[in-house]
Formats: C-alpha cells, structure tokens, sequence
C-alpha cells in the first residue's frame, strides 16, 4: 500500500491537461514589471535608479530584512520607472518598470546546460549564496528560502521533504520539471542536503506521475540518501505538515514547525532554483508556470521571465476563450482569482488556471445539514463547520480554542460541503483577526519585557 | 393526621432556620453597588449597542456613577433628554453632546460606477474585502454586501440599489456598529446637523476616493476629483482637501450650501436643496445661517 497522510483529504478531479506538453521557452516581452513584494516578509528595497542600465541577473532591489528576499532583473535594458502598479488583487504595490533592450545576461551567469556536479562551497555559504540569489520558496507561498534553511539554535534537521507531490488539480509545471530536468533537481537536493548537513533526504511524489516516479527513482540511485517517495493520490498532500506525516510518518504538533520534527520541506520547482543558483550562479530572474485550463486552447507549460504580463502568458496559450469565466493565479484549490490579468507573473507564480463560465460559477449555499463531511475530510483534524461560525458570529477566543490557526487554508471543506457553505471564506477571516490579535499580544509582550 | 402536621412544622422550622443563615450569609458577603447606578441604567435604553465604548447599558452606568465629570461620556441613543435626566440624578452636569447620525460617504449604484469584475463569494464585506479591493475601478468605496445592515441593532440601514447606503434618519442613533463593521471605513458618525423646519441640515462629501482626480474619475462618475472649487468658495474654512478626497469638518460646516453648486462631479450631498445659483446674499434667505448654538461643544471626533 502507498503512504499518505493520516487524517482527512479529499479526491478532487485531476484535470492535468499540460502534462504532456513540454516546458517551451516564453518570448521575452517588450517590458517587465518586476514587483518589489514576490515573497512572504518585508518587500526589497529598489537599488536601481530610473534610466539605469540593467543586465539580465542585475540586483536591482536588495532584502528589506531577514525574512525578505533580493529581487534581479530578468531581462536587459533601462529601468523606465519605479512605481505603483494594481496587482490581481485590485491592492497597490510597487513596482519597477524595465523596457527590455536586447537580452544581455551578467557575465558570472554560467548558462551552457551542462551539469555542474562538483559542490565547492560550504553549507554556510550556500545558504549566503541563496540568500543573494533571491530564493523563494517555488510553490506558491514564496517563503524566502534562506529563512527555512537557518535551522535555529537548540532544533536538530534530520531529513529534507522534497515536495513533488503537485496535489493542486490542473498544475503541471513541477510535472514537467521532473521529468525534463530531473539531474538538476537531484542536485539541488544534494547541495540542500549539504547545507543543513542531513545525509536523508525524501521526494515525495503522487502516483499520478508514474514516469516522473520512475525517472527520479532511476537518477536518484546515484545520489546516496536521496529517497523517491511514490503516494498515494490525495489533496492536500502537498501541504507541509501532510507531506512531512506521508513521507516521514510524524505529526507536526499544532502551532509547531516542519523543524520540530526534524525536517524541512522544499518544492522540486525551489531545489531546482537552488542548483541553478549555487552551481550556476543564476538568480531567480525565470520559473515554470503552468497555463491551462478547460476552455484554453493549448493548455501548455512554459518557462517565463519574472515580470512578464500574465495576459502575455495567456496569449501564447491560445488567448483568452469567449466562454471565460475566471482566471486564477495558482491552482483550483487555493489559488486566487484575478481582477485583470495585466500582472506580472511574479517568483510564486506556479500556474494560470481559466475556468469556463459554468465552472467558475459559486454553486448557490443552502443550510448547513450537520453531516460532519466537513470534519471528516479536515487534514488538520479541524472542525470547519464550527470554526466558519465561530468566526462569523465574531466568538474569537472559541475560535482560538479550538485551533483556528493550525487551519492551512487548503479548501478541502468548502468543497466537500454537500450545501456549498461558504467554509473557508468565514475561517480565513477568523484566522486573520485571531492572528492579529495574538501578533498585538506578542508584540506588547516583546515591549514590556524589554521596559524591564 | 399526626404525620402531616409533623412534616409541616419540620419544614416550617427548617425554612425560619434557612432563612436566618441566608440572611447573615448575605449580609456577611454583600457587594455593595450604589444603588445609583441601577437608578441611571433604568433610565438607560437597555439596547447593549456598546455605541458609547462601554460595555453595554450596566457598563456605561457604572462608569457614569463612578465618574466625576461626566461631560465626556454619555449615551448616544438616548441622547439630550436621557443624559439630562441621568444628571439629575446623580447631581452631576450633563455634556451636551451633539446628536449624530451615521453618514455613509459613497454613492456607489450600478449607474455610477462600472463594474469590472465580479465577486460571487460569501456576501459579506469583510470577506470580500479580504479577497480583493472593489467589483469596480474603485477601491475604497462601498462592497454592497450589506456588513452594517448586519450590524445595525436599530434596522436604521438598507442598501438601495440605486442610492447604495440608505441611513434611516428616525431610527438611527448613532452607536458606530456599522462604522465599525465597515472594513472600508465608509461610514462615519458625523453630528445630524441644526433642524430647520423640522429638518436636519448637513452636507457631507459622498465619496473616500484617494486616487488622482483622473483616476478615480475613469472608476465612478460621481467621485470627488479633489479639485478643491468646494473648499475655494466654503466661508468656514470647514473643507479640506488630504490624500485626493475632500472632507467636510462638521464641526466647522454652517450647512450653507454653497459649495453643492460647484462640484463638478456631484460628489457633495446634502439633506436639503443646493441653494439657488447666483449665490443669495447671506441676508436675503435662510442658507447663511446663524451659527450653531454656542453652547454646542464642538464634537472632538475627527476623521
């Protein structure tokens, strides 16, 4: 039998329509829009002027601390301008502006495509050197990757999770990157291994991907300690604490860290990054991002430069069809749908999903039943049935009791709910006021320790 | 016979007995609360709106009886006429709040404002507010998912799909719930205004647009575009432009009217007729008016 997680999960409809089509190179567009806040943390702080000329891997922002992340450019020619942009949340956020001239890289960029096998830095100048590259966690939470490799003081790391699992429906691009670059991603794990001084490692991937199971499980016996892990078909398995149960089999215990159990978790699409960065010395100026959906004309994969307008992505997938209803940055599952799609594609751009008018229709929400599905397919061992109205009827403290935060906001209750109940929507609010009420109370804490 | 008139007289002892230890037990733990404060809290509407920052009717009362001035706080349901009572009888001087009402400051109808996209989630503001900035090209105004018609105790507010939020004059209060649960901070509690016939009059600016004129133009037809004709021709010095947007101080406005006529968009709304064009004389008719009572403390509630 396949591991998975223990409790809860759901089958969702896979709908992998790219995952035959290759990663094919985007044109580089006549101008990117490169946002200063891709990541999780403080946004980077522009290092460039207006009119400057700029190289392809040039730093152009600088990390605006530590749980932030440098941003380079990822095409060559003059900074236009520095300013607001409106994201695909309707939210302003700042921007720079680059008219692309040419496509002129940074000389220390190597960009043959042999593999560089021969790890010369030390663990600690990998984890600089990924830092400086401008790392990012590559499945869609963008957590600066350097702060999940400084394993903190008194925490020992055992085992490295590598997430191959691309439970979210529809996404392929992790798909494809395992099987067109599977040495590259091998290595990057071996100089993770070799930065948080582990000799385990696992990859987790989901028995839908059988060639990609089987081509890393091929290349991964030349890479000692390096474990592929085939599971068993379940959503949410590519969360953190799901993968860390199915590949490792421990529970990560509420409102602790994957490092509390002794492992850190990355996605194949970041150790991929990670080679190219440490052995390459190449920023993270592009990614794979994954264009597909029902009503797309050739849903397809492609290999895009950071800043790239989403619609540009679109167009080289067939153009957005008449019977369009949605278009969602990331997955079906957790992804969010966008206001327009004049936005750059940005570090933690795993896919474009559309949706044809039917599907993207809210089904109408009825009476909750009681039936405790909800409950039932929780992967946190949540009640969202209570946890939605707790939050709703503004009960906060009932709330925290009963373990909001540990909610990891998959959506596997909103949509199993036979009533089409709102779920998520309401707990998401409730985890937000609840946090910030627990930051207010940590902060003052932090204050009146400090007047002592 | 023997039997009944035993079980009598056993429980007829055993309550005097009962009775004695409650009444020394009471006695020995009694709390004593000035007997004033349930005085003020009968007087007090007993709604629990918690729209005057204490917790509930009981909360305000003791902190009434408690207080040594209580000019700063007070009732804002019941108003003038509770707080004067309630002063009688703790023998303190009543602050003469100004009445309030809430005033919602955006005008967003479909007519107005083109939607762009479209939002089909949980109707509510907050989760809509959560997800994304606006259905329109603005992204401060109203959602339209009717969070302060939940809030509203008082049922004083509905949305109009043509006028957006309609604030009932007689039934509103003035607690700030909708305020509150407004996550665009739409809705303000801005003083009602000096009746005049009966009528209350104010002017409010019906827009919070901070975008550049331009674009908050592009975004709603009757946005304000910060083009400061209202400030230019306000006697009072009572409008301000800050961050794109006008705002009438109403503790500075006269309610003249004279700034209605010259906003280009309609972004000004007021609870009686713009004055006639060529502005009046301040003599000839009633919009210069004059000046609010004088003992009327201005309300320390800024924006």
């Amino acid at each position: 039998m396949l591991k998975t997680f223990s409790i809860g999960g759901i089958h969702p409809e896979e709908n992998k329509l790219s995952a035959a089509s290759p990663i094919q190179a985007l044109p580089v567009p006549a101008e990117v829009k490169i946002p200063l806040a891709q990541h999780i943390g403080a946004p980077a702080q522009p290092c460039v002027e207006v009119g400057a000329k700029v190289k392809v891997g040039q730093l152009i922002a600088k990390a605006g601390g530590f749980v932030s992340a440098n941003v380079h450019s990822s095409v060559s020619g003059t900074v236009k301008k520095i300013e607001e942009f409106v994201d695909a949340n309707g939210m302003k956020k700042m921007a720079i502006v680059i008219t692309v001239e040419g496509d002129e890289w940074e000389e220390t960029i190597d960009r043959s495509a042999d593999i560089v096998r021969d790890i010369k830095l030390e663990p600690k100048e990998i984890i600089a050197k990924i830092s400086e590259m401008g790392l990012v966690g590559m499945g869609g939470a963008t957590f600066p990757t350097h702060v999940k490799l400084a394993v903190p003081e008194g925490q020992k790391c055992e085992a490295l999770v590598i997430n191959g699992v691309e439970c979210e429906p529809y996404l392929t691009s992790d798909h494809r990157a395992m099987l067109e670059r599977p040495e590259e991603i091998l290595m990057g794990v071996k100089i993770l291994m070799k930065a948080l001084q582990i000799d385990k490692a696992y990859i987790g991937i989901e028995n839908n991907k059988p060639d990609a199971i089987a081509k890393l499980t091929e290349l991964a016996k030349n890479y000692p300690g390096v474990t592929v892990q085939p599971l068993k078909l379940k959503y949410p398995q590519g969360g953190e604490k799901q993968l860390i149960d199915a590949c490792m089999g421990r529970q990560v215990p509420s409102g602790k860290l994957p490092i509390n159990v002794g492992a850190v978790v990355q996605n194949v699409g970041t150790a991929l990054a990670v080679y190219e960065a440490v052995q390459k010395n190449k920023p993270l100026i592009e990614r794979i991002v994954c264009v597909t959906g029902k009503p797309l004309a050739k849903p397809s994969n492609f290999l895009v430069r950071i800043g790239t307008p989403v619609s540009a992505c679109i167009e080289a997938a067939g153009g957005i069809p008449e019977d369009c209803g949605k278009v969602i940055g990331g997955g079906p599952m957790m992804g969010r749908a966008m206001i327009h799609t004049d936005v750059p594609v940005i570090k933690g751009t795993s896919g474009i999903l559309l949706m044809n008018k039917k599907e993207s229709k809210r089904p109408e929400i009825a009476n909750c039943i009681r039936c405790a599905k909800c409950v039932n397919v929780c992967p946190m061992g949540l009640e969202p049935y209570l946890l939605s109205k707790l939050s709703a009827k503004e009960m906060l403290d009932e709330a925290q009791g009963h373990s909001i935060m540990d909610c990891i906001e998959c959506g596997s209750c909103n949509f199993t709910c036979p009533s089409n109940r709102p779920l998520l929507d309401y707990i998401r609010l409730g985890k937000g006021k609840v946090g910030a009420i627990l930051r207010a109370k940590a902060a003052a804490a932090k204050a009146a320790a400090e007047k002592k | 016979m023997n039997s009944v008139l035993i079980t009598i007289a056993v429980l007829a002892a055993l309550g005097c007995l009962l009775a004695v230890i409650l009444y020394f037990v009471s006695q020995k733990f009694k709390v004593y609360e000035d007997p004033k404060i349930a005085e003020v809290e009968a007087e007090l509407p007993g709604a629990n709106c918690g729209g005057c920052g204490f917790p509930g009717c009981h909360g305000l009362a003791e902190a009434l009886a408690k207080a040594d001035d209580i000019s700063a706080i007070g009732c804002p349901v019941g108003g003038a006429a509770v707080m004067a009572k309630i002063a009688t009888i703790l023998g303190k001087e009543a602050g003469s709040a100004e009445p309030k009402i809430a005033v919602a400051r955006c005008s967003a109808s479909c007519s107005t404002r083109i939607k762009v996209t479209e939002y089909d989630g949980a109707q509510s503001c907050a989760i809509a507010a959560s997800h994304f900035s606006s259905e329109t090209g603005c992204a401060f105004a109203c959602l339209g998912h009717g969070d302060c018609v939940k809030a509203c105790k008082f049922d004083a507010i509905s949305i109009d799909p043509e006028k957006g939020v309609v604030v009932d004059e007689e039934k509103c209060v003035a607690c700030g719930a909708c305020a509150k649960a407004c996550p665009k901070n739409v809705i303000e509690i801005r003083a009602k205004g000096r009746a005049v016939q009966g009528k209350n009059r104010r002017v409010w600016v019906n827009c919070v647009n901070k975008d550049k004129g331009p674009v908050a133009m592009k975004a709603c037809k009757s946005a304000c575009i910060a083009c400061g004709k209202c400030a230019k021709v306000c006697k009072f010095n009572a409008i301000v432009i800050e961050n794109n947007v006008a705002y009438i101080d109403y503790t500075k406005c006269k309610a003249c009217g004279l700034c209605l006529n010259e906003c280009p968009t309609h972004a000004l709304q007021a609870t009686f007729p713009a004055p006639p064009k060529p502005a009046p004389k301040p003599a000839a008719e009633a919009p210069v008016v004059p000046p609010v009572q004088s003992d009327v403390k201005p309300a320390d509630k800024a924006e």
